[in-house]
């Protein structure tokens, strides 16, 4: 029997009404998928398998679509290249010749820095392997600001790896897939960036609204931040490396400071993902376990505090330095005591002492 | 305007081929273009079909639409799953309430109705960021994404015009 002929055929409910019960039920769904959205927290986890297909079937179509434009931008570099080339010519030249003296000056300070690294005997990173992808997706809206390109897993892609273009810091990996990877970018509002002002090591964290400039919260010290410094990553927390450029700091017309970004003055079509994950990486593991501990040598309280100290070997002339002095005669001993030796009082005694054992004559007791 | 006799109006017309439509000029924007440093604008197409499929008749069906557009924008963009269709909802909302008084108004009122409810959307879309991210976005972007999308008018009153009459049980 059809439904209209039935008993129910002429029960008829309002549209509107079925309309507005068809909308709070899939208001309700989008509160509960919105409950469930664990982006912020940027953990691979939250980052499921609905976005990781979309993400790989969108590759090739937005690929697809971004090779026009990018034949496009090609052509136009082409034409313009072919236009101006004097002028360009020129400046290059201009720009050479400062170059000249940066790349003499660059060349002083490694150098020099060569050498103070031996001095001190530190240890380097080890450099960063690297993987270059194209981006053939982007979104710039209010509330997100990411990116997709076209490497992904296969190539030793994961979340968390930073991701630089030529000029400096784009973001970080949020997501990744077969062939694919999403990025999110500094001015994401999810996104919190460790960073430091070069000029002065004063820490802040780079916090995304949305917009082209990301601010600097959480700035400490007292003035620490001026016009136009460079603001590099401070690799606290291990997220991304120390020392990535970043941006220059300007004042923004709310009184905040904020970051022009370096990756900016260029477009993002390339970018090189870092393969970083964290620290542990850049240290040489089978260093770190070896199996032989260095000894453990403490001293001894009985001796060294209750005892009487060893008597020190006098010098061949007697002087009229006072007890605490005469126990700390001893060449070591009286190096660490230096401040406290008192000046004596007679002439310098004509033992062959080393220099660093007697107190400086101008120096007064501390 | 076409009108289809006494036949009910399928919904895939009027649903389905927008929303397609929708994705498709999304992913279109979404190219990574940049000529002389300026890039592409980014507007929420998705706001056509929510302005739009209210107008032409309540319907149980189009709010689904809307959440499956809007889950496609969240996860497309890479923004918090849930956002857009929440938003866009909104939206939708906003105009069955209101179509009664919208309804028979001249094209740049309804152009100001439809900006008015696309600024209404995005201050939703501000809070929702707000209390999913616990930050505030930056107010300048949100104005832009507004302008860029209020112009998108025009597709809105074409889909309205092409729908209004096309079924002759809502006369």
């Amino acid at each position: 029997m059809p439904f209209r002929e039935g008993p129910l055929g002429d029960l008829k409910v309002p549209l509107t009404w079925t309309a507005a019960v068809a909308l709070i039920v899939a208001a309700v769904i989008a509160v509960a998928f919105l409950l469930a959205d664990r982006r912020e927290t940027l953990q691979e986890q939250a980052y499921g398998v609905t976005r990781q297909t979309v993400d790989v079937v969108s590759r090739p179509v937005s690929g697809a679509i971004a090779a026009p434009g990018r034949w496009t931008g090609l052509g136009l570099d082409f034409v313009r290249s072919y236009f101006f080339t004097a002028s360009e010519n020129r400046r290059l030249k201009t720009e050479l010749a400062e170059m000249r003296q940066w790349r003499d000056r660059a060349l002083d300070l490694q150098d020099q820095n060569e050498r103070f690294k031996s001095l001190l005997g530190l240890r380097t990173d080890p450099p960063i392997p690297m993987a270059s992808a194209r981006v053939v997706a982007d979104s710039r809206g209010p509330f997100a600001n990411t990116r997709l390109a076209d490497a992904g897993s296969e190539r030793g892609i994961e979340v968390g790896n930073p991701v630089l273009n030529e000029r400096g810091l784009v973001g970080r990996v949020v997501g990744v897939a077969g062939g694919v990877s999403r990025v999110l970018l500094l001015t994401d509002i999810a996104s919190r960036t460790p960073v430091m002002i070069d000029r002065t090591n004063a820490r802040a964290i780079l916090t995304g609204d949305g917009g082209p400039n990301p601010k600097l919260e959480y700035l400490r010290g007292v003035d620490p931040i001026q016009q136009g410094d460079r603001v590099v990553t401070s690799g606290d927390g291990g997220v991304v490396p120390r020392g990535l450029p970043v941006g220059a700091a300007v004042k923004g017309l709310d009184g905040r400071w904020r970051v022009v970004l370096f990756a900016d003055q260029s477009s993002i079509d390339y970018i090189r993902i870092l393969l970083f994950k964290d620290f542990a990486q850049l240290a040489d593991e089978k260093q770190l376990e070896a199996k032989t501990l260095p000894p453990v040598t403490t001293e001894d309280p009985q001796t060294s505090i209750l005892s009487t100290p060893s008597p020190a070997p006098k010098p061949a002339v007697t002087t009229t330095a006072t007890p605490p002095a005469a126990t700390t005669a001893t060449p070591p001993a009286a190096t660490q005591a230096k401040p406290a030796a008192p000046k004596p009082a007679a002439p310098k005694p004509a033992a062959p002492k080393p220099a660093t054992a007697t107190p400086a004559p101008t120096g007064a007791p501390r | 305007m076409s009108m289809s006799g006494g036949r009910a109006l399928n919904p895939v017309r009027w649903l389905g081929v927008p929303m397609a439509l929708c994705m498709l000029a999304t992913v279109l924007f979404a190219a990574p273009i940049r000529i002389w440093g300026l890039q592409l604008p980014e507007p929420v197409f998705a706001m056509v079909p929510a302005f739009a499929w209210a107008m032409i008749r309540p319907s149980i069906l189009a709010p689904f639409g809307l959440l499956v557009l809007g889950l496609f924008l969240d996860i497309f963009w890479g923004g918090p799953t849930g956002l857009w269709g929440l938003s866009l909802l909104v939206a939708y909302a906003m105009v069955l309430i209101l179509r009664n008084a919208m309804t028979g108004q001249s094209r740049p009122m309804m152009w100001a109705w439809f900006a008015g409810v696309t600024g209404i959307t995005m201050i939703a879309g501000f809070l929702f960021t707000m209390l999913d991210s616990l930050a505030m976005p930056s107010l300048l972007a949100v104005f832009w994404q507004f302008l860029v999308t209020a112009l998108l008018f025009p597709f809105a009153h074409r889909l309205v015009d092409r729908f209004e009459d096309a079924d002759v049980r809502f006369r």
